[in-house]
């Protein structure tokens, strides 16, 4: 691999872990106690930093890499498809809102699940919750992982093992020592990177091709089922492309590393111009980075693996430092993603498991050298694990995605919202939802797409169901907000 | 009920409301003008129209509407009064 590409890509991680150390100086003089600094930065996120920590924490490998070379294959239906998850740019915001801003500050929760524990004071829920959120975003996490080694690997020519620690320490370093700060901090230069990575791939991929009208023919000529919203063997229906409207659309709302990020801007402006910049910025990225997957077609005919569509073509299209340039926003997109779900997986064992059940009086030292070992700790397992790497990049992402928010969607939304929610409607949701998204997740997979939709939207119907059938069927009480 | 939950529960409605116009425009036009014969379609600086209309128009309107909304509508509430902080 030419040495051209390299030097970009090490100085984007140099840089990433200057900025990270840069930031984490803060954490070192806490002002609402070191639980709220190290796992929520304080809630102290201006608007910017919010929106693109909210774009770059949910862009990861799939957004660029999987998904681009998904569209390569399948045409214009996938890039439909993806535009799906322009509406997370401003539905998370506007529907947990200043509400859950308000109650999370009164309640002073730090995570998802301290909200959850006050709202329906019980500890099976508490557990339920820190569970399925641990054993879930572990997976997503390792995915990425793979993700990030082997997209090094790719790059670099270096062995996957090196190219895994490479990426390993470069992330585990500042999530340690910066916790949330840095990790919202490093993703705001991360996202930066992620669109102007974009734009100069769409711009070279668009001249490589002679212009869009030219590769449109091109694609044409080639397959005329490219164009149409069916993919390019007519096998993508309207109710499966729909239903990615829940998926990775409205359902975003109930996963946890999304949520936590709404409960930890300053004030009401910052949401307000975070509402603007991430629906522009998630719209613009998925927008383009599917488009330049198609557009790679008639440039670059007969690549068989679809995550290295993009990089392939960014190789062929861009002189090598720009390329490096243009391949430091996939990785960016994968550190990005990884650096919060190990602060989140780390506040969930610290807070929400050992504060609240173990040890609810540690003193602030014990908690502080905790936090630090427990999230050194996650990062090394997760390395080791991602050492010996599981297939299907997507499909574990996936996996992981649509589980959650069965689990959590209702108790938080209604939670926030409807009165009559009690704890053991909520129970009774994210059981229903994990339990019935696995079981039609095998079911799919043997016997194709139940009613032609992702696995995902059942099992979303159903916990609804649960959470309002047990909420007014058991101990029907109202709370008072 | 605190006054500030009015605003929050409204703001909330308008969400689910946008996402709601956002679904009808995005599938409207992908499916109502995408399923014709590929031979019918017209081209738009040279996308394919239903394609045009569904994903580029839809995303620069949506991106109007936030910044309308962001600017006219939504409304600024203080996160700091009441010292319920206990």
């Amino acid at each position: 691999m030419n040495i051209g590409v390299i030097i970009p890509l090490v100085i984007f991680l140099v840089l990433i872990f200057i900025i990270g150390l840069w930031s984490s100086k803060k954490v070192e003089s806490p002002t609402g106690g070191f639980l709220q600094d190290y796992f929520l930065g304080g809630r102290e996120l201006g608007g910017f930093v919010l929106a693109m920590t909210m774009v770059a924490t949910y862009g990861s490998a799939s957004s660029f890499l999987g998904g681009p070379g998904t569209a390569y294959t399948m045409g214009f239906g996938w890039v439909l498809l993806a535009m799906t998850q322009v509406v997370t740019g401003y539905f998370i915001l506007l529907v947990l809102g200043k509400k859950f801003s308000i109650l999370a500050r009164k309640y002073n929760a730090i995570t998802l699940i301290d909200f959850l524990k006050v709202r329906y004071n019980s500890s099976v829920v508490v557990l339920l919750a820190a569970i399925s959120m641990i054993i879930f975003l572990f997976s997503a996490m390792t995915a990425q992982w793979v993700g990030g080694g082997r997209l090094i690997e790719s790059l670099t020519g270096v062995q996957y093992t090196t190219a895994l620690f490479i990426f390993a320490i470069s992330v585990l370093v500042y999530v340690v020592i910066g916790g949330f700060r840095a990790v919202a901090v490093t993703d705001a230069v991360q996202g930066a990177v992620m669109v102007i990575g974009t734009l100069i791939l769409l711009i070279a991929v668009i001249i490589a091709g002679g212009g869009v009208p030219n590769i449109i023919q091109d694609l044409l000529a080639e397959n005329p089922r490219l164009l149409t919203p069916y993919g390019n063997e007519g096998n993508l229906s309207a109710a499966y492309v729909s239903s990615f409207w829940i998926l990775v659309g409205v359902g975003v709302v109930g996963l946890p590393q999304m949520a936590v990020r709404a409960m930890s801007y300053k004030n009401t402006r910052s949401m307000h111009r975070a509402l603007v910049i991430g629906t522009i910025v998630t719209g613009f990225i998925m927008l383009n980075m599917h488009l330049i997957g198609i557009f790679a077609r008639p440039i670059l005919p007969g690549v068989e693996i679809a995550d290295s569509v993009i990089p392939l073509v960014t190789l062929k299209v861009l002189p090598a430092w720009l390329a490096g340039i243009v391949l430091a926003a996939p990785l960016a997109a994968i550190m990005s993603t990884v650096d919060s779900l190990l602060i989140l997986v780390s506040s969930s064992i610290v807070k929400d498991v050992y504060i609240n059940y173990i040890k609810p009086d540690a003193s602030e030292k014990s908690i502080k050298r905790l936090s630090f070992g427990v999230t050194t700790l996650l990062g090394s397992i997760v390395f080791l694990l991602a050492l010996d790497p599981p297939d299907l990049l997507i499909f574990l992402n996936l996996f992981a995605f649509g589980g959650l928010e069965a689990a959590f969607i209702w108790p938080v939304v209604l939670g926030l919202y409807w009165s009559y929610g009690n704890k053991y409607g909520a129970i009774a949701s994210m059981l229903t939802g994990i339990i019935s998204y696995i079981a039609l997740h095998f079911y799919n997979e043997a016997y194709g797409n139940l009613f032609g939709m992702h696995t995902v939207v059942l099992p979303v119907i159903l916990s609804l169901l649960a959470y309002v059938a047990c909420s007014l069927l058991i101990k029907k009480t109202k709370y008072i907000f | 009920m605190d006054p500030r939950f009015k605003i929050a529960h409204r703001e909330a409605w308008i969400g689910v409301g946008l996402a709601v116009a956002h679904f009808v425009w995005w599938f409207g036009f992908a499916y109502g003008l995408g399923s014709r014969p590929v031979e019918e379609y017209t081209y738009i600086l040279g996308f394919p129209d239903w394609f045009f209309y569904s994903c580029i128009i839809g995303f620069i309107l949506i991106s109007v509407t936030v910044i309308v909304l962001a600017k006219y509508i939504l409304k600024d509430v203080s996160f700091e009064e009441e010292g319920d902080e206990s």
